[in-house]
């Protein structure tokens, strides 16, 4: 039927252009956890004990430097949220919702009585509380780099949830780290030659810096799953130089030559960015009991933000059956009335 | 046919008074009813009806959107994630509006394809193809304005490069960015306008959609054979209910096509720029637009010359809306006297060309113009040594496996010590986006003048009688050869 190889023509043209949209920088594809996603798919569903520890991770580990600013407390104990309880339709009465609240301290968005914002403790219709008081204090905080808020992170990042999971997991294995002394050449400045002829510091004609320690990163041994490690036709890997304050990752989107000692077309992928490794075995103490390594972490979290990104999600799919079946049977009658109505006109 | 007698009489009291009054009743009949529509109009014909309900999808949902929209830098972003989360089915309303824009376009490019190939902007149909290309022109206008709305990186970044392509304008171009955007860059100003403007568009578009309507009745519909209707009883059928049954079948499949992108995959059509908040000090690394628009911006950095006193940025600028331009004047520029592509063998090839071009022109819009084409033909990186010799810039370069980075290095070592050698790894020059733009570019224009020729020339097949005798001819055939009939 003509009709039918319009639509899969359509279906295949629109699909080319999802899919010849603009890639990201030369950074390490993103990959799943083992076993995918359990909310990949038309039928997927959050794992929600995965979600419950992923809120954990995110409110003793992240959120002492990302804001979720589209969060409210409520959200967590809504219909599709980690801590929904049937008992309790609405949110705002959840007691487990109520309780992880009032542990948190925030200063009122409105002002009290005599007009002075108070610090009390927060309700579930609060928004989850911010790290910083505002952008510029969160950047001073860090070295300059204001930490992303995490609320649609998922959605805001090529590869979604497997990028927050590959990133979190996927910083350089301790054995790959090293620190070397360097002594940076000496620099001889003419004494006429800067600029001022009657500054007194002419007369500093030797200018020599101590040695700096550097954190390098021996290449070869960095183990990045489903990627060989770089390596040098005559075995010379290279060494890659840590930016002070910055840590490298090969998920990171960016660029490593200028950091690279050796063969520049053999930098490994990735960047630097200023978020150190932070989910070391051990970190968080599961209620459940769950080993806390380092994947496990950065799974839950994973799956915490991609809930927290789209909450609607599974509400979404599960509607879009109905939807699609509905439609199938509208399309499948108007076929026959179609047939119907035309049978006496040769067309 | 707006010549086609009027078969409405009015039965009750009221309608005879009201005929007599305000013929609505009368003008619905004739229009929507028993308009004689050609009998043998494909499923490609079912596109107006598709954009029809494109656009009242795009209006209803729009204007409920607009109820928890806030216009304002600050408020914007928190708003449209405010309608996914709190909103009851603010989700769905807005992944229909979002992606009812790419089914909207995608069914506004078949429908202009599918006039392309039956000659449908020829006479007597010129003035219907023009108020096409202006809905679609309104189209383009109003998806820019929208895109801006959610304030995400991409609608920030992008609106930049298309409202700077109106400071390249000679003399009043730097005025006129900014009176487009309210002040010197884009601010709160610019986003409260945009907002205003992207709810004007869409009831002007409704506007031109019913002029397109009234021009399409007035000659009556092409056909596949672009044959015009000779004998009404013979040649066409009535549209209702042929037509509205045809159409709504057509109309049922296409929202499966929409409700499986909405359901299951709302985010594929877009860009994960957009889920961050608009920030101007960060700039992401590759600005793009929307799918729809990629083609003409593939036109716009296909020129990368100054001709002459134009500058390379006017001139792409130029080209672009020069690709719009175009179609307004296509009914003059096809010289041939016959309509459908069926019947042109030669420019029923280059029609298809065509088609191919404005495709890869899509693709040469997604990618960063200096990446190459075919990255296997690229070959491996060549190593640059640069440094300074006698004062003047220097570079050495190295080919080849581990062996040509040694060789380097060493090379770096003998320098003298002022040389301050530094090494890159540069991609060698290979056939890039940039150029197959370029390419696709001059193809795009050529077929409109390739038209100009070949209808002067070309040999074109026998056309039938009439509508009803190619049905038949059509009929007769495959009974005839047992094929089983579409």
């Amino acid at each position: 039927m003509k009709a039918f190889r319009i639509l899969a023509a359509g279906l295949a043209g629109l699909s080319l252009a999802a899919m010849a949209h603009a890639e990201g920088g030369a950074a390490a594809h993103p990959h799943e956890p083992e076993g995918g996603w359990p909310f990949d798919g038309i039928t997927g569903q959050f794992d929600m004990p995965s979600v419950q520890r992923g809120y954990q991770v995110y409110r003793e580990v992240c959120s002492s430097c990302h804001s979720m600013k589209l969060l409210s407390y409520r959200n967590l104990g809504e219909p599709g949220g980690p801590f929904y309880d049937a008992d309790f339709p609405n949110p705002n009465d959840n007691p487990f919702v109520k309780a992880l609240a009032a542990d948190v301290e925030i200063q009122s968005p409105t002002p009290n009585e005599v007009g002075d914002y108070d610090f009390r403790p927060a309700m579930p219709a609060d928004q989850f509380r911010s790290p910083y008081a505002n952008d510029n204090a969160a950047r001073a905080a860090n070295n300059g780099a204001a930490p992303p808020d995490l609320s649609v992170i998922v959605k805001a990042r090529h590869g979604g949830a497997s990028y927050v999971y590959s990133l979190l997991s996927g910083y350089p294995q301790a054995d790959a780290i090293s620190q070397r002394e360097v002594t940076p050449a000496t620099v001889t400045t003419p004494a006429s030659d800067n600029g001022t002829p009657d500054d007194p510091s002419d007369d500093v004609a030797e200018v020599s810096t101590p040695a700096e320690t550097q954190t390098i990163i021996d290449v070869s041994k960095l183990h990045m799953g489903g990627h060989e490690a770089a390596e040098g036709e005559h075995g010379e890997p290279g060494v890659l130089i840590q930016p002070a304050g910055q840590y490298y990752n090969p998920f990171m989107a960016g660029d490593t030559t200028p950091q690279y000692e050796g063969d520049p077309r053999k930098a490994p992928p990735g960047g630097f960015l200023a978020m150190g490794p932070q989910l070391p075995p051990g970190r968080v103490t599961f209620a459940d009991g769950t080993e806390s390594t380092t994947e496990q972490m950065s799974h839950d979290v994973a799956q915490f933000l991609a809930w927290a990104s789209e909450p609607k999600q599974i509400t979404r799919k599960s509607l879009g059956l109905p939807v699609m079946i509905y439609l199938g049977i509208l399309s499948i009658l108007l076929w026959f009335s179609y047939k119907r109505i035309w049978r006496k006109v040769e067309h | 046919m707006s010549g086609h007698e009027s078969s409405y009489t009015p039965n009750t009291g009221f309608e005879k008074w009201l005929d007599k009054r305000l013929p609505i009743i009368r003008f619905a009949n004739d229009t929507a009813i028993t308009f004689p529509t050609p009998k043998n109009l494909n499923y490609w014909y079912t596109f107006g009806g598709i954009l029809a309900v494109c656009l009242v999808v795009q209006i209803l949902t729009g204007v409920i959107l607009a109820m928890h929209y806030e216009p304002n830098v600050n408020g914007a972003f928190a708003s449209v994630e405010r309608i996914m989360r709190d909103v009851p089915f603010g989700w769905l309303l807005r992944y229909i509006h979002s992606n009812g824009a790419s089914m909207f376009f995608f069914a506004v490019y078949i429908h202009m394809f599918r006039g392309l190939y039956y000659g449908s902007y020829k006479a007597p149909r010129e003035v219907l193809w023009i108020l096409g290309c202006v809905i679609f022109l309104l189209m383009i206008a109003t998806a820019f304005l929208g895109y801006m709305l959610p304030w995400g990186q991409m609608s920030y970044h992008g609106a930049n490069v298309i409202t700077s392509l109106f400071g390249a304008i000679p003399l009043i171009g730097e005025s006129l960015q900014t009176w487009i955007l309210g002040g010197p860059s884009i601010g709160n100003q610019t986003l409260q306008r945009f907002f205003s403007l992207h709810y004007l568009l869409p009831f002007m578009i409704a506007a031109v959609v019913i002029l397109h309507v009234w021009a399409l009745h007035v000659p009556g519909n092409n056909n596949p054979t672009g044959v015009e209707v000779q004998d009404v009883e013979k040649d066409t059928v009535p549209f209702h209910p042929y037509y509205t049954v045809k159409d709504a079948f057509a109309i049922v499949l296409y929202l499966m096509l929409f409700a499986a992108f909405v359901f299951y995959a709302p985010n594929a059509l877009g860009h994960a720029d957009q889920a961050i908040e608009a920030n101007p000090l960060v700039t992401p690394a590759h600005i793009v637009p929307e799918w729809y628009m990629l083609p003409f911006y593939a036109i716009l950095r296909a020129i990368t010359f100054d001709l002459g006193p134009i500058p390379a940025k006017l001139l792409g600028v130029i080209f672009m809306f020069a690709a719009i331009a175009i179609l307004f004047v296509l009914p003059w520029l096809d010289t041939s006297k016959v309509k459908s592509m069926r019947y042109r063998p030669v420019a029923r090839q280059f029609f298809f060309g065509f088609v191919v071009v404005c495709l890869l022109l899509g693709w040469c819009g997604a990618k960063a113009p200096d990446a190459a084409v075919i990255p296997a033909l690229q070959g491996d990186k060549i190593l640059v040594v640069s440094y300074t010799e006698n004062g003047q810039e220097a570079t050495s370069e190295y080919k080849g496996g581990g062996e040509a980075y040694l060789d380097a290095k060493r090379f770096m070592a003998s320098l003298p010590e002022d040389a301050s050698p530094s090494l890159a790894a540069v991609a060698p020059p290979t056939f890039q986006f940039a150029q197959l733009s370029l390419i696709l570019t001059i193809c795009y224009f050529g077929y409109f003048f390739m038209l100009f020729f070949i209808g002067l020339t070309e040999k074109t097949k026998e056309l039938p009688e009439s509508i009803n005798k190619s049905v038949l001819k059509r009929h007769k055939a495959s009974t005839a050869t047992a094929v089983p009939a579409e």
